[in-house]
Formats: C-alpha cells, sequence, structure tokens
C-alpha cells in the first residue's frame, strides 16, 4: 500500500463522528457542525496525537507507583502481608500455581506496558508522518482497542476479594494504593487508544495534506 | 469504483456549518499527565517519608525469623518489619536487616536492646504464647539514649525488666549461681520485690555476677550495708526444740531466688546506689554473719589436717566465733618442712560483745590489743576432732597456760596466730618419744652380753650332764637298793595298817550300836535299873513300915 490514494478528507468531505452523515466543508481552518445533528465537525479527531501523548505520559508515569507500592494488603490471624503486583506473581509461583501466576503476569505487568509501547510507536509513527508498514500498524491499534479491556483483571480479582473477604480478625483483603493507580493506568490507556485516531496512520499516503 | 453515479450524490452532500473559530486552544488534556505527575510525585515523596531507617541487628541464629514476615514491635505495636536475614561473613552470628517505621527513628539509639520473642516456658511464667500462632517477632526496649545508631547487637534471652520500669539495678556476687536464673524472685521480708535479670560468668571464672533488679517503691530498702542470701529451695533445721522449716515461697523453692535484709541496728544506712555490688551469701545464716566485720588469721600447723575442711567451724568453747576459709601447703626450701597454713576467719565482735558483758563501762580495746592480751595469757588455736567417727576437725580456741609464750605475728598478712599442737599430735609426741627412747637404748652390746652368757649357759650346761651322768654311774644302784629296802619297809607299814584297820574294824562292830556286846550291855543295864527300882520300892516301904524288917511284909488286908 505504499501508492498514494484519495482519502475523503482530502476531497474536503468529513464525515460526523455522532451521525455518521458524511458533509462538505470548506477546506479552511473554521469550525464546522453538522447540518444533521449538530455535532463538531472535524476532518481528524481533533488534537488527537498531543492529547493521546498527553493521557500516555500520565500512563508511564502511574505504571512506577502501579509496580512499586502495595497492590493488595491481605492480614489473617497468622500473618500479614503486603503484596505488590510483582510479590504476588512470585508467590503465585511459589506456591505452584503457575498457570496464575502467568495470567496474571501477562494481564497485569505485559499487557499495559506493551499497550504503551505500542501506542508510543504508533504516535511516533504518525508524528513522523511514517510511511513504513501502516497497514500493520493499523491491526496494531485494533489489537489495543481489543485487549485494552482485559488489562482490567488484576483490579476485577482485587476490588472482588476486597469486599468479599472481610472476616475481620480472621481475614482482611484491602486494596493498596498501587490498585489506584494500576486502575488508573488502565483508564489512561484505554483513552489514549480511544483518543488516537488510526486514520493518521494513512495520512502520510495520501496526495493532499490535511490540515 | 465507478465515479459518474457518484457525482450527482456527492453534489448532494450537505455542506457542513461553519461556525467562528473559538480562541480556546489551550489544551486541557495536559492537564491529566501533569495530574499524574504529581499524584505519581506525591506518592514517591510519601514512600519517601514513610521509609524509616534500615537498621541492622545481630542475633546467633535466625531462629522463628523470617525476611518480610517478621515483624519488630515495641510494646506490641508494630515498628518494623525484617527485610532479609543474612549470615554475617565469618558465620559467626546472623544479621537481620529490619526496615524501621518513621515514628521508631527516635528509638533507635546506643542502648535500644532487641530480642526475638518466642514463646518460652521457663519455671514461674510463660510468655510470647501468641508467638506459636502468629510466629516470632522481634521485642524492642527504648534506650535513654540520645545517641542514635542503626546497628545492634540482639539479647538472646528477652530482657527481664525494660528499661523504663522505675527501680534499681544491683550487682551481686557469688560463689555459685545455684538455681538461680533469669527472672528469678527477689524477697524482701518475703515479697517479691524485684528480680533477676542476668546471670553470668565473672571473667576470671572464678565466681558469678548476678544482676538484680529490685522495683521501684522497694528500692529504697536496699542500703548500703544490706546483704542477700540465695533464697532458694528449703531450709530445714533439726535441733533441740524440733523440726524447723524455713522457705520464703513455693516459687523460690521451684525457681531459687534472692532474700536481702538491712541489719536491724544499721537501718540509718543511706540507700544503695545503683549498680552497687553486694556479695550474695548462700545463706541467710551466713549473710549474718558477714554483715559483721570480719578478721583473717593464719594458723600454720605442722601437723595433718586431715578432716578439717574449708567452712569448718572455728569454736571458742562451743561458740562459734570464725570459720576456716583456705587450707593450703607450704614447703619452706630451706629445711624442707611442710607447713599447713590454715586461713580463718574470725568475728572479733562475739568475742568483743562477750567482752564487753563482763564490763559494760569500759569501753573495749581493739580486737589487736585484745588478742595479743589474751594471747599473752596462754590463748592458742588448736586442731580437734568433732566427730570420732567422721574424724571432722575443727579449730578450738582455747586457754593453754602450760603453752610455750608465744605472740601474735602481725607482720605477716594475714596476721599468724599462735597454735599448740592438737591432742592426736600430742599423743603421736609422745609415742616418738617412747621409740626414741627405745632407739637410744645400746641394744648391739646388750646382744653381744646375751651371746656370752648364752654360751657360758651352754658351758654350764654341759657340766651339769657330766654332773648327772656321774649321779647316774654312782649314786643310783645305791639309791635303788636304798628304795627296794623303803619299799619292804613300806609293805611292812602296809601290814601293819592292815592290822590296826582289822584291829579298828572289830573295836568297830563292838563299839556299832547293833553289837551283841552293846546288846547285852544295855540288857544288863535295864536289869540294873530294874533291881535299883526294887531297892528304891523296898527302901520306900522299909522307910513307911520298918517294922516289916522283923514282922515281915503285911498282908494288904488293912
Amino acid at each position: 500500500m505504499t501508492e498514494l490514494t484519495v482519502s475523503a478528507a482530502g476531497q474536503g468531505l468529513c464525515s460526523c463522528h455522532v451521525c455518521n452523515l458524511v458533509s462538505r466543508r470548506e477546506r479552511v481552518s473554521v469550525s464546522a457542525h453538522c447540518p444533521r445533528c449538530g455535532a463538531s465537525l472535524h476532518f481528524r479527531k481533533p488534537g488527537s496525537v498531543s492529547r493521546c501523548w498527553a493521557l500516555l505520559i500520565a500512563a508511564y508515569i502511574l505504571y512506577i507507583p502501579a509496580n512499586l507500592l502495595t497492590m493488595m494488603e491481605t492480614g489473617s490471624l497468622i500473618s500479614y502481608r503486603k503484596d505488590t503486583i510483582i510479590s504476588g506473581v512470585v508467590e503465585l509461583w511459589k506456591t505452584g500455581s503457575w498457570a496464575i501466576a502467568v495470567i496474571v503476569f501477562i494481564a497485569s505487568v505485559t499487557i499495559p506496558l506493551l499497550k504503551m509501547i505500542s501506542l508510543t510507536l504508533l504516535l511516533v509513527s504518525v508524528q513522523r508522518r511514517s510511511r513504513w508498514q501502516p497497514r500493520q500498524r493499523t491491526r496494531l491499534y485494533r489489537l489495543l482497542e481489543l485487549v485494552g479491556r482485559w488489562s482490567m483483571l488484576d483490579i476485577y480479582v482485587v476490588t472482588l476479594l476486597a469486599a468479599l473477604v472481610q472476616l475481620g480478625a480472621m481475614g482482611t483483603v484491602k486494596a493498596g494504593p498501587a490498585a489506584l493507580a494500576f486502575g488508573a493506568v488502565v483508564v489512561l490507556t484505554m483513552l489514549a487508544s480511544m483518543q488516537f485516531d488510526p486514520r493518521l496512520i494513512w495520512d502520510p499516503l495520501q496526495k493532499e495534506r490535511i490540515q | 469504483m465507478n465515479d459518474t453515479p457518484q457525482k450527482p450524490e456527492l453534489s448532494e452532500i450537505p455542506d457542513a456549518v461553519s461556525e467562528p473559530k473559538r480562541r480556546f486552544s489551550v489544551q486541557l488534556v495536559w492537564i491529566i499527565p501533569i495530574v499524574a505527575a504529581l499524584i505519581g510525585l506525591s506518592l514517591a515523596v510519601k514512600s519517601f517519608m514513610d521509609r524509616g531507617e534500615t537498621i541492622t541487628i545481630t542475633f546467633k541464629t535466625g531462629e522463628g525469623m523470617e525476611a518480610r514476615k517478621t515483624k519488630i514491635k515495641y510494646k506490641d505495636v508494630e515498628i518494623g518489619e525484617v527485610k532479609g536475614l543474612a549470615i554475617a561473613k565469618d558465620r559467626s552470628h546472623v544479621v537481620v536487616t529490619a526496615e524501621m517505621s518513621k515514628d521508631a527513628r527516635g528509638l533507635l539509639v546506643k542502648d535500644t536492646r532487641f530480642w526475638v520473642v518466642r514463646a518460652r516456658i521457663s519455671g514461674g511464667n510463660v510468655s510470647g504464647l501468641s508467638t506459636l500462632v502468629s510466629g516470632s517477632y522481634i521485642g524492642v526496649d527504648a534506650g535513654t539514649s540520645t545517641e542514635s545508631r542503626d546497628e545492634f547487637i540482639g539479647l538472646e534471652t528477652p530482657p527481664a525488666v525494660s528499661l523504663d520500669m522505675p527501680g534499681r539495678q544491683f550487682v551481686l556476687h557469688a560463689a555459685d549461681v545455684g538455681s538461680l536464673d533469669t527472672s528469678s524472685p527477689i524477697f524482701y521480708r518475703r515479697m517479691q520485690v524485684g528480680q533477676v535479670i542476668g546471670t553470668e560468668l565473672d571473667r576470671d571464672g572464678k565466681g558469678v555476677t548476678i544482676k538484680a533488679f529490685v522495683r521501684a517503691p522497694f528500692d529504697q530498702y536496699v542500703k548500703t550495708n544490706s546483704i542477700f542470701w540465695h533464697a532458694s529451695g528449703i531450709d530445714l533445721t533439726l535441733n533441740a526444740s524440733g523440726v524447723k522449716i524455713n522457705t520464703e515461697s513455693m516459687v523460690s523453692i521451684l525457681l531459687g531466688g534472692i532474700s536481702f535484709q538491712t541489719p536491724q541496728d544499721r537501718l540509718e544506712a543511706p540507700p544503695a546506689r545503683p549498680n552497687s555490688v553486694f556479695t550474695l551469701f548462700p545463706t541467710r545464716d551466713e549473710a549474718l554473719k558477714h554483715g559483721e566485720t570480719v578478721e583473717t588469721y593464719r594458723l600454720i600447723f605442722k601437723e595433718s589436717v586431715r578432716g578439717l575442711s574449708v567452712g569448718a567451724p572455728v569454736d571458742l568453747r562451743g561458740v562459734i566465733v570464725g570459720e576456716v576459709t583456705k587450707i593450703d601447703v607450704t614447703l619452706d626450701s630451706r629445711n624442707s618442712e611442710l607447713s599447713i597454713p590454715v586461713e580463718i576467719q574470725f568475728y572479733p565482735e562475739r568475742l568483743r560483745a562477750q567482752y564487753l558483758n563482763k564490763s559494760q563501762q569500759v569501753k573495749p580495746p581493739d580486737s589487736r590489743a585484745l588478742l595479743d592480751a589474751l594471747v599473752a595469757n596462754g590463748f592458742r588455736a588448736q586442731i580437734k576432732s568433732g566427730n570420732l567417727l567422721t574424724g571432722q576437725l575443727f579449730v578450738a580456741l582455747d586457754f593453754f597456760p602450760k603453752a610455750p609464750p608465744a605472740k601474735i605475728d602481725w607482720s605477716t598478712s594475714p596476721p599468724s596466730f599462735p597454735i599448740v599442737p592438737g591432742s592426736m599430735e600430742q599423743l603421736q609426741k609422745k609415742l616418738m618419744q617412747i621409740v626414741q627412747k627405745i632407739e637410744k637404748m645400746p641394744l648391739e652390746e646388750l646382744a653381744g652380753d646375751a651371746r656370752k652368757t648364752i654360751q657360758s649357759l651352754d658351758a654350764t650346761l654341759k657340766s651339769a650332764e657330766k654332773l648327772l651322768k656321774n649321779v647316774d654311774g654312782a649314786v643310783i644302784p645305791e639309791a635303788r637298793t636304798a628304795l627296794l629296802e623303803a619299799r619292804q619297809s613300806l609293805e611292812d607299814v602296809r601290814k601293819t595298817l592292815g592290822e590296826a584297820r582289822k584291829t579298828l574294824g572289830g573295836a568297830n562292830q563292838v563299839l556299832a550300836g547293833d553289837a551283841p556286846l552293846q546288846l547285852d550291855l544295855r540288857e544288863t543295864l535295864r536289869e540294873v535299873s530294874r533291881a535299883a527300882q526294887s531297892l528304891r520300892v523296898l527302901g520306900d516301904y522299909l522307910e513307911q513300915h520298918p517294922e516289916s524288917l522283923v514282922r515281915g511284909k503285911r498282908e494288904d488286908k488293912q
């Protein structure tokens, strides 16, 4: 797909985000709204790249406390422990629950990280107007959208346990500060990937420039 | 994609409604990473602030401790956690790395003590039972020093008394620790007022040092002159008044304990300062004994002291005035003579008290002058047998007026007290004298003389034998004839005697009660008696009837 194509935006056509009505608009930097539903019209999502960057950076920042701080505090009559994500995985691995350890590790550590790296890759390539592998990059974006919600697995587990296991002195489970940070990371990456406009991947392959 | 059908549609695409551009270009979205950064930063700062000091504690073993699980607790409040356990480079101990919470910063001073709290069951107390379920933890006793530090040496046993408990600590020296152990009770008038907080062997190995803690209101009763003794076990005394059992409490029977007391007459003494050193005596009697002044003397014996033991009494006519503390043996290299110096402790106050009773008014002379005076009068020490069966000896002090004059040698240390040999020794001496006298006798000359005597005796015997032979040859035949004659004469004599016996037998027959002669004689005598009677009757008749002589007997017709 290296040859240049014609895009709707190139032709001055623009679709409404809300009702998907295609309308024609002047190629000037004047804001316009949909003649049918009145929503703002943009050729591309406005500020997509910068918003995506902002959310991504926030996600990166929160990823650090999410992994360093306590995810879950479990207390029982005989022991009291605080677990970070990694220590929880290690504990699961040690106690023989290798499958669960692997699942937790992938869902909680690898996927958010890969997601953030992929988004970074997409953003960088878009900003550099790279023409490199646009189809693969689009596929990567679709994967991101698909997989994003599953990274919340950890949060689900912790919130469920925290709500259910409240046996007083016998045993308690409390969500630690890392759970909040981790949830924020997942939400921010999801928002970031939502903010990303995959059409930008293809823009460098068009005949005309879009402002 | 064919353009022709689409073209008209394209023209039908409605135009977007233009609107004026808003002057609002600041991207609000950048607030999100800023907020995230702020949150992250605040979390980082918070965790940094919360992060207490990391300290290391060394223990002999890591028993019961686990990294990231074992807590450090002060007054049962968690103030830290063990982060790691490692073995020291020289493998002699375990280094525990612990992270303390920030509130614990003030606790990390020089004299803060750490120990591992485990379930302990010892004698009187059971502690740390909760650790059976929850696992061991490290206990902390906050120090009072202001010098902070982060390296500590952990205690192997929990301290019996925490540093903030009001009271005073004292140091006791004893010969042995007895049944005492950490947390053994301390009694004052049978009230438990404190406990032993540590026992250790002296560095020179010659005794033990016991650290005792007396709780606050009671520590004032520990005076500078207080006496301490082992209150362990049962003190059973059997004497003329019966059996007396003396004990402090059941606990002290099981655990051992220490009692202290201040002599009644000396209550004015100031309270003892913390860490004062006292001597711990084995019994109360001993302790009371040692409340008095003690003077040490040396008695140098030449005789055997077998049966004299350390602790044997020094007796003054039945009153114990001291005891034997040391028995040595020394060799005098000049004359290679063995002597046995026996050290005794002497309680002069007992003597002086008796002295005082004699003359209340007079101020007693010091014991030196007193003893000098006594010694001049023949006051001596002597070893005596206390028990003939066991051979136990004791040192008796008494007056021996006949003893050779002696003086106390004050120049030596301890002063040497004059002695007289014991009764056994005297007996031995006499035996020795006898033996010496025997030795002095000229036994060889005597033996020579005896031999000579025997030789001459031999010669004498020989001549005697000759003489006897001569006698045999010359005298015996004559003697035999003489003897024969003598025998004949004897036989004659025997015959004569036989005849004499016969004669006597005849006489006997004659003289016997049933002999015929006697019977006859008796018959005759009866006849005579009857005749005499007739004569008397005749006489009477004639007297009454003299006429009858003439007329004859008259008839009874009248």
